[in-house]
């Protein structure tokens, strides 16, 4: 595994903040898997090994923690939040809408690989629903007309997603 | 608007020439209190947040000071501070405007109470989904932290504390106290059983610690302010200072709006605040403290004591914005997500909604809660896909009894009480739909109908 050297200097920054190394094991998840896109046997390994710990305890907080990922997303991650306050303002609309425009199901990728569509949790905007977050970009508001405009935006690759 | 919002906590935060960098924070005499709480004994501070009478405003409302009282200080091991600012209960929305907006507030409240408290470190544990909130809040912290303010030798008093952001990754158990100390230590966030786990005894890394919400960590600051008195003179007794209350839904003006506790009612933050219903549409029911708190239904008549006494005879719209009153309708203020529902909801879909999001959460290690809340899902699905059975009300009861106060951590309540408020109170719904599918399928018709919240 090739990590860039700013993560690794992250990594190293970071890991003796903590009293003990093992809570840096969440923390390391996210920087491999933002470095990489998704968590691998191998950055498993690497994660472990780079903690003292053991893959199993590494493998298990992978499987835990909804955010990270074991295997590639499409080019744009796409995250319709479901939950009832986003729900009572059109969300599962919006999500269709999305599903069309891709010819994706929510919770796969796009068999061209652009877009990977997913039902999220409450992201607390709920004041400004329906939310959905496009990679790390969150977007609030999205009715039909506002999906509409960020479907043509994914297409010619011209989206915000930070 | 006839009701004039009250700010404390968000004074600032929605001016426009507001920024939440740290010369903007100290020219509106951000950090003075610090400066302040420095000079004083740690055990003051304690006392003044203890007179107060602070309530968390994480979901539970317990007093702050007493909670800090319960810190085990002879085991002689460090002591940790945690900012909960996970905010993961769907319907809230309020620690998420303090720190992209008044970053520094959040800072300023921590630095007092860790060193109130004594602790040799302090994190904050903020949800995974709030990747701007992060960036923000690590830059602040390099701010202060340029400035002295936190760090090593703490503007010269002595005594040192560095704070580390620690993200999430999605899991709503986090939230939990004791599932977000595991979730720190590097472990799946399982919750602990409390006795022995009380985290003021033995919290992270086994060592006493404090885990407090965002927004009760910003109070502290105006504790120190104010003084204890002033304080508690904000709201009534029992429910001091302000709350953000969070409004989503059927309204016209969803938002967060802060008032001192008690300032307002239900019906006010609805029809004056919040610029009221949709045109055309009618109230139906509101939850008032983020999903897990029980749902009021509109038609409602409220009635018993309080605390002190006072009878009431309240509808739904009387009831006064505060914990006590929210607690003796039977539901709770909670985080402060005040979720309003008009006549347009089906309450079977938005229920299985709810559901849905427990089932997803539950972090399994509870069989009631792991095989228990899946099943509530279950029914509550099919019930909106066509394939309700004329039993299926009296089973949700029965499941959600089975839960509740059997689990190892409240969630199994947060999980049970939402069907048992919805059931009980919209029996009439969640019958009617049951009856008229076995109905339907029975005449071998077609029995399911589109649906919007599920
Ligand atoms: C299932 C569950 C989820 C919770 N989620 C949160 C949360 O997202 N944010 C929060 O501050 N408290 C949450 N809490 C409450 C915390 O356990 C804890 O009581 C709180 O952080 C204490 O802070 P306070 O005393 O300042 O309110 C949750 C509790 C439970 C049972
Ligand atoms: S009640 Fe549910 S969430 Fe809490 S510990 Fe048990 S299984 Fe986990
Ligand atoms: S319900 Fe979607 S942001 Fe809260």
């Amino acid at each position: 595994m090739d990590l860039k050297q700013t993560t690794l200097d992250k990594i190293d920054r970071l890991v003796p903040r903590y009293p003990d190394k093992r809570s840096a094991a969440l923390p390391l998840c996210h920087l491999v898997q933002e470095d990489q896109g998704y968590l691998t046997n191998d950055s498993i390994e690497w994660i472990a090994n780079r903690l003292d710990l053991e893959p199993i305890n590494i493998a298990e907080i992978v499987t835990f923690y909804p955010m990270l990922r074991t295997e590639a997303p499409g080019k744009y991650q796409v995250r319709v939040c479901r939950t009832l306050s986003c729900a009572l303002s059109g969300a599962y609309k919006t999500c269709k809408q999305f599903e069309d425009a891709f010819d994706c199901k929510v919770g796969s990728t796009s068999d061209d690989q652009l877009v990977t569509l997913e039902y999220v949790e409450c992201h607390a905007d709920c004041g400004r629903a329906p939310v959905v977050m496009i990679g790390e970009k969150e977007y609030t508001g999205v009715d039909s007309e506002k999906a509409a405009d960020l479907i043509e935006q994914i297409k010619n690759g011209t989206v915000e997603t930070e | 608007m006839s009701v004039e919002e009250q700010r404390l906590i968000l004074k600032y935060a929605d001016e426009p020439s507001y920024t939440n960098d740290i010369a903007c924070y100290i020219k509106h005499g951000g950090y003075e209190e610090l400066k302040k709480a420095i000079q004083l004994k740690p055990e003051d501070i304690c006392k003044e947040v203890l007179d107060s009478g602070v309530r968390g405003r994480g979901g539970a409302g317990f007093p702050a000071g007493m909670k800090w009282k319960f810190l085990d200080r002879k085991s002689g091991k460090p002591i940790y501070l945690i900012c909960n600012a996970d905010e993961s209960e769907p319907g809230t929305f309020k620690d998420r405007q303090i720190i992209h907006k008044d970053p520094h507030q959040l800072i300023e409240g921590m630095m007092i109470s860790a060193f109130a408290i004594q602790a040799k470190l302090a994190f904050i544990y903020i949800r995974g989904e709030f990747f701007e909130g992060y960036k923000i809040l690590e830059r602040a912290i390099e701010e202060a932290r340029s400035k002295n303010l936190l760090g090593d030798n703490i503007l010269g008093s002595g005594y040192s504390c560095d704070i580390i952001v620690h993200r999430g990754a999605g899991a709503y158990i986090c939230g939990e106290e004791t599932g977000l100390i595991e979730s720190l230590e590097g472990k799946r966030a399982n919750p602990r059983i409390k006795p022995p786990y009380f985290p003021a005894a033995l919290g992270l890394y086994q060592c006493p610690t404090i885990v407090n919400n965002v927004e009760t960590l910003c109070d502290v600051k105006h504790i120190i302010a104010m003084g204890a008195k002033a304080f508690s003179e904000i709201g009534t007794p029992g429910n001091v200072g302000t709350r953000i209350w969070c409004v989503s839904g059927h309204v016209q003006k969803p938002g967060y709006y802060e008032f001192p506790c008690a300032a307002i009612t239900l019906g006010e933050l609805i029809y004056e605040v919040c610029g009221g219903l949709l045109p055309g549409r009618k109230l139906k029911a509101v939850i008032p403290g983020g999903s897990s708190s029980k749902i009021l239904r509109a038609d409602e008549r409220f009635k018993g004591k309080l605390k002190d006494g006072t009878e009431f005879d309240w509808g739904i719209e009387d009831i006064p914005m505060d914990f006590d009153s929210l607690a003796a309708v039977g539901s709770m203020s909670g985080s402060g997500g005040v979720i309003i529902m008009d006549d347009s909801t089906d309450m079977v879909e938005a229920l299985a909604n709810i559901n849905y999001f427990y089932a997803h959460e539950s972090c399994g290690q509870c069989t009631p809660c792991r095989e228990g809340v899946p099943w509530m899902k279950k029914i509550t699905t099919r019930m909106c896909s066509g394939n309700a059975r004329e039993e299926d009300p009296q089973m949700l009861i029965n499941i959600a009894d089975q839960i509740a106060g059997r689990t190892i951590c409240a969630f199994g309540e947060a999980a049970s009480w939402p069907v048992q408020s919805f059931v009980s109170k919209f029996r009439d719904e969640f019958e009617a739909k049951a009856k008229e599918q076995e109905l339907l399928r029975k005449q071998g018709l077609e029995t399911s109908k589109e649906t919007t919240l599920i």
